[in-house]
């Protein structure tokens, strides 16, 4: 069978020692590494994408498949850098000032690294500045944030506000979500997109790149 | 190993005492039988028969002796020959509702006579359902002469869908064609005896009295080893006592009664201790399957099936709304989670509406998900790598989750139960995306996708065929020249 249907396989099976081992072995092949990550890595995260929509798998067989992933991409990332071959995008993801509630951002993050973004996670409390300057230092082209209180909401219309100050809209653009947010609520802010959970966001980030 | 959890309405006291005064009743003011022959043989026995009354009344002998031979338990078997059911111990299964008069159209969402097309799509739903380990003969195609509407739903049943059915026949001749069809599929009459098909659902008529029809079907199963479910129906208030013990003891005296007549016709004949008793709603003049006193006749007579010794069944998970709405959702989800914790073999219900009248393939999709979750709790809950709990707790600490954990996808699927589409679990957001779907919705949906991934029956296509050519005679014998396409 073919190396990157195999690398495919394993990655839906959630084996990140077979991907690790693959992977090694279609680079030692000298297959381009853009065609290991498309073909092989990002291949098996499409598929398990569709099975988790369809309610085949849950999510720790997407957790697991992510971590597979990551294990390839860890492998490949250096020819990807040297070869100059962007990485998918980077996201600064982070629960806003005053919320110290992670769940749903780490489910979002572990998400979106396995459909193979760059994910920055600045953790929780984290101000508006620290957002828009991570994501200025880094060159990310997405802010992800999310609140769980009511109270801590606003924060998010700060870093939005502060954007549009900096002319920075269009350039960075803003997700939000968690479990106090609405679809109105962003649009109210200003945010780019709402995103009501992981793969939500995985599905919103794939159809604008 | 799991505790079971199981429910209880009597004790061993009061279980005694009723048995003790259902078997007064059948001693002392015996039964109307109006059946010439079997009243023969229950003199035979030293049975009291009076053939001008039709009047039988037992002694204590007859009643231990057909006691004595009733099988504690019996297997199901599905057309292709494997074990579906094993009506033992606290095993529950489900099974639809059977026998209404009208279907709930899911497209017009009007209640209108069955077809023969309504018939087809819903033995082919009934195929999808997991839960649900039998089908019923759950409606009458109203395009078919009256005298073969019973057998004729059998015969579509066997030939769309695997699954055992759980059935009955309208008249004494309908069991001639309804045993022939399962011959048919099993080849010989002890192939049938020792791989059962069917259910044949056995009705006296309260008080204390069996027809002509009844009986002899009764008598015509045993001969033929089919397992019969007895469907004692007391009304309290109106054609029982209105306490809840006075229509136990008449439920046990006429279940008893066909107990006595199959046993005594073949011992060992297989039987389900069962009934469709109901409260008599004296505002409106109806018998509410739904109501929570109903529920509980058939608890407490399943308890007293059980303390006999015998494998039991209910009409319960049944509904009296004429819509999928929330009463049908309450009053059905109340009937099973009870009738599972009771430990009821053979649950009948799922899809039925209006006092047992309609059935409703949006409810049987609803009603499948409710079977799903009841059989879950049944498993109950069981230690699996949980002691000593410490290094569980460490590694939830370190990763600061468990979704990945080995223990968590080792335990998921048996621990959680992951109910289909038709149950809304997605928050608001997800929910109104995907375009604010009501039950009914989802329903159709399901319904939908369930036929379309219908696969044929495996019986053997000479089996088919056989079973075509037999249902057109008989169709033919009462003017039919032709079953419905």
């Amino acid at each position: 069978m073919d190396i990157l249907q195999q690398i495919s396989d394993q990655i839906v099976l959630g084996d990140d020692e077979k991907v690790n081992e693959l992977t090694t072995t279609a680079m030692e092949q000298k297959i381009p590494v853009k065609q290991i990550l498309d073909e092989g890595l990002l291949n098996g995260m499409n598929i398990i994408g569709k099975q988790f929509k369809e309610h085949e798998i849950f999510l720790p067989e997407v957790l697991m498949a992510a971590k597979a992933m990551n294990t390839g991409m860890e492998l490949i990332k250096p020819s990807l850098l040297s070869d100059n071959i962007p990485m998918k995008a980077k996201v600064v993801i982070g629960t806003v000032r005053g919320d110290l509630h992670d769940i749903g951002k780490n489910l979002v993050g572990v998400m979106l690294k396995g459909a193979g973004f760059e994910i920055i996670d600045l953790g929780t409390d984290v101000t508006p500045e620290n957002f828009i300057e991570t994501a200025k230092a880094e060159g990310a082209q997405f802010i992800g944030m999310s609140a769980l209180l009511t109270t801590t909401m606003p924060v998010m219309k700060e870093v939005i506000d502060q954007i549009r100050k900096e002319n920075l809209e269009g350039k960075i653009i803003t997700l939000v979500g968690g479990a106090a947010v609405s679809k109105s609520y962003a649009e109210e802010i200003g945010a780019t997109a709402y995103c009501y959970d992981g793969s939500n966001a995985v599905e919103y980030l794939n159809s604008i790149i | 190993m799991a505790t079971r959890p199981v429910t209880h309405f009597l004790d061993n006291n009061l279980i005694e005492k009723i048995i003790s005064e259902a078997r007064d009743l059948l001693c002392k003011l015996g039964i109307t039988l109006h059946n010439k022959d079997i009243l023969d043989v229950l003199s035979g026995h030293g049975a009291t028969v009076d053939q001008d009354k039709f009047h039988v009344l037992f002694t204590n002998d007859i009643i231990d002796k057909a006691l004595g031979s009733t099988p504690s338990s019996f297997k199901l078997f599905d057309v292709l020959g494997n074990e579906t059911h094993d009506f033992s111990g606290y095993n529950s299964y489900f099974t639809p509702g059977t026998a209404a008069i009208n279907i709930l159209d899911n497209e017009t969402n009007e209640i209108r006579k069955p077809d023969t097309a309504d018939f087809i799509n819903y033995s082919k739903l009934m195929s999808g359902l997991k839960y649900i380990a039998s089908t019923s003969t759950a409606f009458i195609p109203a395009d078919v002469t009256e005298k073969i509407s019973d057998s004729y739903r059998l015969y579509l049943s066997l030939l769309y869908c695997e699954k055992p059915v759980v059935t009955g026949a309208f008249t004494i001749e309908g069991f001639g064609i309804m045993k022939d069809l399962q011959l048919a599929v099993r080849g010989t009459k002890e192939a049938l005896e020792a791989k059962p098909l069917t259910i044949f659902s056995c009705c006296p008529t309260s008080p204390l009295k069996f027809s002509d029809v009844t009986s002899q079907n009764v008598v015509d199963c045993a001969r033929f080893g089919i397992p019969v479910e007895f469907i004692s129906m007391p009304l309290s208030g109106f054609m029982a006592p209105v306490t809840l013990v006075g229509s136990l003891i008449q439920h046990t005296a006429e279940t008893i009664s066909g107990i006595i007549i199959s046993q005594l016709t073949n011992p060992g004949t297989p039987i389900l201790y069962g009934g469709s008793p109901a409260i008599f709603d004296m505002r409106y003049e109806t018998t509410p399957m739904g109501a929570i006193e109903t529920m509980m006749i058939d608890c407490a007579y399943n308890e007293i099936g059980k303390f006999l010794g015998f494998p039991t069944q209910a009409y319960i998970s049944l509904s009296d709304a004429k819509r999928l709405d929330a009463q049908a959702g309450l009053e059905s989800s109340m009937g099973a989670t009870l009738a599972v914790l009771a430990g009821i073999n053979n649950i009948s219900g799922p899809g039925m509406l209006d006092f047992e009248s309609c059935q409703s393939l949006q409810k049987l999709v609803l009603d499948n998900e409710i079977c799903g979750m009841t059989q879950r709790m049944a498993r109950g809950i069981e230690p699996k790598e949980d002691f000593p709990s410490i290094p569980l707790f460490q590694e939830l600490l370190k990763e600061k989750h468990l979704l990945i954990s080995k223990h968590t996808r080792k335990y998921i699927r048996e621990e959680h139960h992951f109910s289909g589409k038709i149950i809304n679990r997605a928050n608001l957001s997800r929910w109104e995306e995907e375009g604010s779907l009501s039950l009914t919705d989802r329903a159709n949906q399901e319904i939908e996708r369930l036929l379309n991934d219908y696969q044929p029956s495996r019986l053997p296509e000479d089996i088919k065929k056989e079973l075509t050519l037999r249902m057109e005679d008989e169709a033919r014998l009462y003017g039919m020249d032709k079953l419905p396409e």
